[in-house]
């Protein structure tokens, strides 16, 4: 039985319909959730897309926190649940506290929108499981609140506890680290500026993505 | 009807010192342009005006506080204050409600 795959909806998400294709395409299932729902509906995994929910008003991710939906996915990933927000999604996940951190603006006040080379950092996540740590991988970015940041505590316990999951080849932003995507301390959360949405197709210019997607597909267990 | 106050508050939220203001340092830049060279330390933040329905003063810090920390700013990246008057006048909280509501 295929996985299912909840794809999250916020007024101004722009990316969930490139993450249903792009998970259809590797034979799992993908229904969209609606922001206001309070129930995922029993699907296998989650996923928050990029985008500008609330129009990024106040900051990135910051009203849509307070979306119903956010608490069903704070009970389904405290669970053990599969989620990983990508971008505006991984936005949202900070500011809802279910990620460490914060993403500030990027390094001199640059809009980036490049392919970019990523290094995965541990195969212990959702997202990364089965792919050998220092695989480099072609995936896009395309944010201006992609710098990340944190505390120096929550710096050291990241890199202690081999939460760091992907890491940039050059920086294109000034993240701390060169950090791309973290994940939680059950590692069935993570987050991720690049969109591995994008690199699912050869006419876009990169198949990569698609060794990230396969992991979360693997992760999710069919009820 | 109940007792309860209007009071005026108004939160200023400030990037951390540490987090880059490029901002900030940006329109700093600007400055000698204007012939102005006597201005350093220039940060760039948000402030948020707003009216509480409070028993009293401390009650409306107390709520504008909350506001402040749990959703006007980020504690990771920034740092808030909160500045509470009042109460306001039942008249002037209605004038001012009606010059808002004009146009």
């Amino acid at each position: 039985m295929a996985a299912r795959v909840g794809v999250v909806v916020f007024p101004g998400s722009n990316c969930e319909h490139d993450v249903v294709q792009s998970v259809r395409a590797l034979g799992a299932e993908a229904e969209l959730v609606w922001h206001h729902q309070d129930d995922l509906g029993g699907v296998d995994a989650v996923v928050l897309p990029g985008g500008f929910a609330h129009g990024d008003y106040l900051r990135p991710g910051a009203i849509a926190r307070f979306a119903p939906v956010l608490e069903a996915i704070a009970r389904f990933a405290a669970d053990g649940g599969p989620v990983v927000g990508i971008c505006n999604g991984f936005q949202v996940l900070t500011e809802a506290g279910l990620l460490p951190g914060a993403l500030q603006k990027n390094r001199g006040l640059r809009f980036v929108c490049e392919t970019v080379e990523l290094e995965v950092a541990t195969d212990r996540s959702v997202l990364t499981g089965g792919v050998a740590p220092g695989t480099r991988l072609r995936v896009p970015v395309n944010h201006f609140e992609g710098n990340y940041t944190c505390d120096a505590r929550t710096l050291a316990e990241l890199r202690d506890d081999d939460r760091v999951v992907l890491r940039y080849v050059d920086n294109p932003n000034g993240s701390v680290d060169d950090i791309a995507g973290v994940c939680n301390a059950g590692r069935n959360v993570v987050g991720l500026m690049p969109h591995p949405e994008r690199a699912c197709d050869p006419l876009l210019g990169s198949t990569d993505g698609r060794v990230l997607l396969s992991a979360l597909l693997g992760a999710s267990v069919p009820c | 009807m109940s007792d309860r106050s209007t009071f005026t508050a108004l939160v200023e939220v400030q990037l951390r010192p540490g987090i880059a203001d490029p901002q900030g340092a940006t329109i700093e830049r600007a400055l000698p342009a204007l012939g102005v060279r006597s201005v350093r330390g220039l940060h760039a933040g948000k402030a948020f005006r707003f009216e509480v329905e409070a028993d009293d003063h401390a009650g409306a810090v107390a709520e504008a506080e909350l506001v402040a920390d749990r959703l006007l700013a980020n504690p990771v990246l920034e740092e808030w204050t909160v500045t509470v008057t009042g109460p306001v006048s039942e008249e002037h909280a209605l004038a001012a409600g009606a010059a808002g509501g004009t146009d």
